[in-house]
């Protein structure tokens, strides 16, 4: 991930639906406008739903990387304060 | 501070919400929300906002549970009668809630003892049952500066408004001063449909709660009423005017607390 600069990050494998929506929106709210997160997630459900809430709430979804072991990196970059 | 993952799961439902968030259940946590009356109002109140978070929590009541509080008094269980109220209500919230720090006060209000009480607490709920009791927390709270939210019950109807200072009228605004002894019955002589302590209660946290978070609009301004019977919610609006009120108008007449005299048969909260 090194194109890009990320801010800060979050570990939501250990948590299941919804926390782990909550616990991403919580980091983000962390975060000032314009910084980027990157959130490790399980493959299934977490990815499915996950980045459709985050967009939700209005941050920009930077990209999604598949890490090969059943865990996924979403880059978000928060809108907003 | 950062939550833990119980943290997370246990408010998760809140911090979803974009009016609370982590920033809303981090005020929430830190909060301190004082319940006057352990009876039909204060036990669902303080139940909902022991559910919700609110760190520090002060119930007062004098009483012990008396079997026939069971009916409506929700925090209190059969195993608990003869228990002081702020111990049995302390012990229910404390089970349903690790993160909340209650403190309890065993006393009556009196002129004594409101401005000690409330000095701590960023919200206060009326919970009592009588005039004299209502009409001290209104000017023990006007005369603080302290937010509060009022409301009484009888048979099945009930009532509640919020005083914010500076935010419209306060509760002597409206009603002036008690009504002569025994000109109004009390919920023991008259009776009280049990879930109408949960209705309003209920309502009572909601202010609490929005207040803390600064979200919506509070009941500042208005009364609103309650017939179970009609099924009818009155919002009603309130005069503006305070300027001219005993307690927090320009030229008050009242600065001190006065102990009103009880009915006979008053003292048993709600």
């Amino acid at each position: 991930m090194a194109d890009f600069n990320i801010d800060d990050s979050v570990d939501i494998t250990d948590v299941v639906c919804p926390t782990t929506f909550v616990k991403a929106k919580v980091a983000l709210e962390e975060l000032d406008d314009g910084q980027i997160l990157a959130v490790r997630m399980n493959d299934g459900e977490p990815v499915q739903n996950v980045p459709r809430s985050i967009k939700e709430e209005g941050h920009q979804i930077l990209k999604l990387n598949d890490n090969g072991d059943g865990t996924f990196t979403l880059i978000v970059k928060k809108v907003g304060d | 501070m950062a939550f833990t993952n119980d943290q997370l799961e246990r408010y998760s439902r809140h911090i979803i919400l974009k009016e609370v968030g982590a920033k809303g259940q981090k005020k929430l946590l830190n909060a301190k929300v004082l319940i006057i009356g352990a009876g039909g109002l204060g036990a669902p109140a303080a139940m909902y906002l022991a559910a919700a978070g609110i760190g520090t929590i002060g119930i007062a009541d004098a009483d012990e549970v008396d079997l026939s509080n069971l009916q409506r008094q929700i925090i209190h269980a059969t195993k608990d009668v003869g228990k002081a109220k702020v111990q049995s209500a302390k012990e229910t919230m404390e089970a349903m809630n690790p993160d909340v720090k209650v403190n309890t006060y065993r006393t009556f209000v009196t002129s004594e003892n409101i401005m000690e009480l409330i000095a701590d607490y960023d919200f206060i709920i009326d919970g009592t049952d009588n005039f004299p009791a209502k009409f001290l927390i209104n000017d023990a709270c006007v005369m603080a500066k302290k937010p509060f939210s009022h409301a009484g019950i009888i048979r099945f109807k009930g009532q509640l408004m919020t005083y914010v200072p500076g935010q419209g009228p306060c509760y002597r605004c409206v009603f002036k001063e008690p009504p002569p002894k025994d000109a109004v019955p009390t919920c023991k002589q008259a009776g009280v449909i049990g879930a109408m302590g949960g209705v309003i209660g209920s309502l009572q946290a909601m202010e609490a709660i929005k207040y803390i978070l600064g979200v919506g609009d509070l009941l500042t301004g208005y009364l609103l009423t309650y017939d179970a019977l009609k099924m009818e919610f009155r919002k009603v609006k309130l005069p503006a005017e305070t300027k001219n009120c005993a307690v927090c108008g320009e030229h008050p007449t009242i600065t001190e607390l006065i102990d009103y005299e009880q009915a006979e048969c008053d003292g048993v909260h709600l």
